[in-house]
């Protein structure tokens, strides 16, 4: 067997998953459908002045997008493991890390972009600005991955748990709130006339600090969950 | 004196010797919350500014220091766990996760009662209790990941990583939320004068070591009840006087 | 100062004995579901040793 270069190895775990998603497109469609749901019912919960209603969307888009990936994340490694493929994946002389990388890449692909391009029309339900617009979106854009990498976590460790969905919420969400509020800050910051660099790098600095250890992380959680 | 300190790492020894501890822990800390509280409430000198309602702070901030010093002892343990495979740090972890969110409840109970008559309203979104809510989630996290994995091994394993993660985290999230608290102009409540009162110092610190030696007394009782549960196929536990057959 | 006096914490002794009170509470509650635990586990073991022995 010839050995596989990292990059290719990546590409082929994610595009195998892709075309795993895109055979089950109704999961895909369901977390958005949710996502807009949670958005939509914020306006008729509170009432539909403008003012206040622009004032809440940034954090009202975050959290519904956080909820929305927590949604899927269960299934990230489940399908796999009950199949047996994830067996074969960890008995493999690639890095499980690798693997482990390529399948965060692909379940942001499929949850956590959808998300972003989603938002600005739901950001102008709550008549956002459209420079708040443009910044919502790039902290969603770079805020996203991070999500689905903490939440890779979250999911290795919870394989296979009855009830493993709500925990899941439990360990993860907690662990996301500072993406949460740079995300928010950035477009407040905009909103009241701020630059939204400083916001944004921290949410990149995240990003980076989450690229370098979730993927070893998550591979040691699975690594505890399957002996 | 040198004294074998793996001897100590074994469950089976340390059981007998957690059992001896507990006393000395336990007498110790009711000893130092009688003369804490003492100090706390009779040689204390009302607060020019805050009345008597500043005395909450004397077990609000014990309260505080432990939940925080209690996550990062409980997930030293669960690392020395997970990485020398150490069962009894594992049992320590599992033991401390307990006493550490009630730290952290009673932190923000009684934050709440001092920031009523202080802030006039029970909840502030002030950057400490924020970020001390976000601890006892994670502590929740912790203790509900564990008992919801039937295979001790793998429950101890898990719950270790998670809690390694967590405190890597909680450093991130304390500097996010004060970040957050100063961009919202959240008010806070500084001490009035620079310099506290002797007494209200000694108080707080009687009442800090108070909290401590109950902490670890708490824990090595709750312990000894995990080690008899994993341990309860050995010899050495069908041996014990205590279990009298 | 009385003792009267001392109760009502200038005005303020619901704030400080409810935080007190509570924390006294939690203290207790803990102890005795300590304890509570280790009798189960101690009768548990009996249990299972008794068992045993009888197999």
């Amino acid at each position: 067997m010839n050995q596989l270069s990292v990059v290719h190895l990546l590409v082929l775990v994610v595009r195998r998953d892709l075309l795993l998603a895109m055979r089950r497109r109704a999961d895909v469609l369901t977390i958005l459908v949710f996502f807009i749901l949670v958005v939509s019912l914020f306006p008729l919960g509170v009432g539909p002045e403008m003012g206040m209603l622009r004032k809440m969307a940034p954090g009202v888009l975050w959290v519904a997008a956080l909820l929305a990936s927590m949604l899927s994340l269960g299934r990230l490694f489940s399908a796999d493991y009950l199949d047996g493929t994830l067996e074969q994946m960890m008995l493999t002389p690639q890095s499980l890390s690798v693997l482990v990388l390529g399948k965060m890449i692909a379940h942001w692909l499929v949850s956590g972009l959808p998300l972003v391009l989603m938002a600005p029309v739901l950001g102008l339900q709550f008549d956002m600005p459209a420079q708040g617009l443009l910044v919502l979106m790039i902290g969603l854009l770079i805020g996203t991955p991070i999500l689905s990498m903490l939440g890779a976590i979250g999911a290795a460790l919870t394989l296979g748990l009855r009830g493993g969905g709500v925990l899941l919420s439990l360990l993860v969400l907690p662990l996301c709130i500072p993406v949460l509020i740079f995300g928010t800050g950035a477009v407040e910051a905009v909103a009241s006339g701020l630059s939204a660099v400083s916001n944004l790098s921290l949410i990149a600095a995240l990003l980076m600090l989450c690229l370098v250890f979730t993927p070893w992380v998550a591979a040691q959680a699975l690594r505890i969950s399957m002996e | 004196m040198a004294i074998n300190w793996f001897k100590y790492s074994a469950p089976s020894t340390f059981y007998g010797l957690a059992g001896r501890l507990v006393p000395w822990f336990a007498v110790p800390a009711a000893v130092l919350f009688v003369i804490g509280l003492y100090i706390g409430f009779f040689v204390a000198p009302k607060d020019a500014v805050q009345g008597e309602a500043y005395r909450i702070i004397f077990i609000h901030v014990p309260a505080s220091i432990l939940s925080m010093f209690l996550y990062l002892v409980m997930a030293g343990y669960a690392a020395l766990g997970l990485i020398f495979n150490t069962r009894l740090s594992s049992m320590m972890a599992t033991a401390l996760a307990p006493t550490g969110a009630l730290f952290a409840f009673i932190s923000l109970w009684t934050g709440a009662l001092w920031g009523k008559p202080m802030w006039g309203a029970w909840w502030v979104w002030d950057a400490r209790l924020t970020s001390e809510l976000i601890l006892l989630f994670l502590y929740f996290g912790f203790i509900a990941l564990h008992a919801s994995i039937d295979d001790p091994r793998r429950a101890d394993r898990a719950a270790a990583l998670l809690a390694i993660v967590g405190s890597v985290n909680v450093p991130i999230i304390y500097f996010s939320v004060k970040w957050w608290n100063t961009l919202h102009q959240g008010s806070t409540i500084k001490f009035s004068g620079t310099s506290m009162h002797v007494a209200m110092q000694q108080s707080m610190f009687t009442l800090l070591l108070a909290c401590w030696l109950y902490a670890v007394a708490v824990t090595l009782v709750r312990v000894r009840s995990i080690i008899l549960e994993r341990e309860r196929n050995t010899l050495w536990v069908s041996e014990l006087k205590e279990v009298g057959l | 100062m009385s003792i009267a006096e001392f109760f009502k914490m200038g005005g303020y002794a619901f704030y400080v004995w409810g935080a007190y009170g509570v924390t006294l509470l939690a203290f207790i509650v803990e102890i005795l579901l300590v304890s509570h635990k280790r009798k189960t586990t101690l009768q548990q073991v009996r249990l299972m040793l008794e068992a045993r022995g009888e197999v």
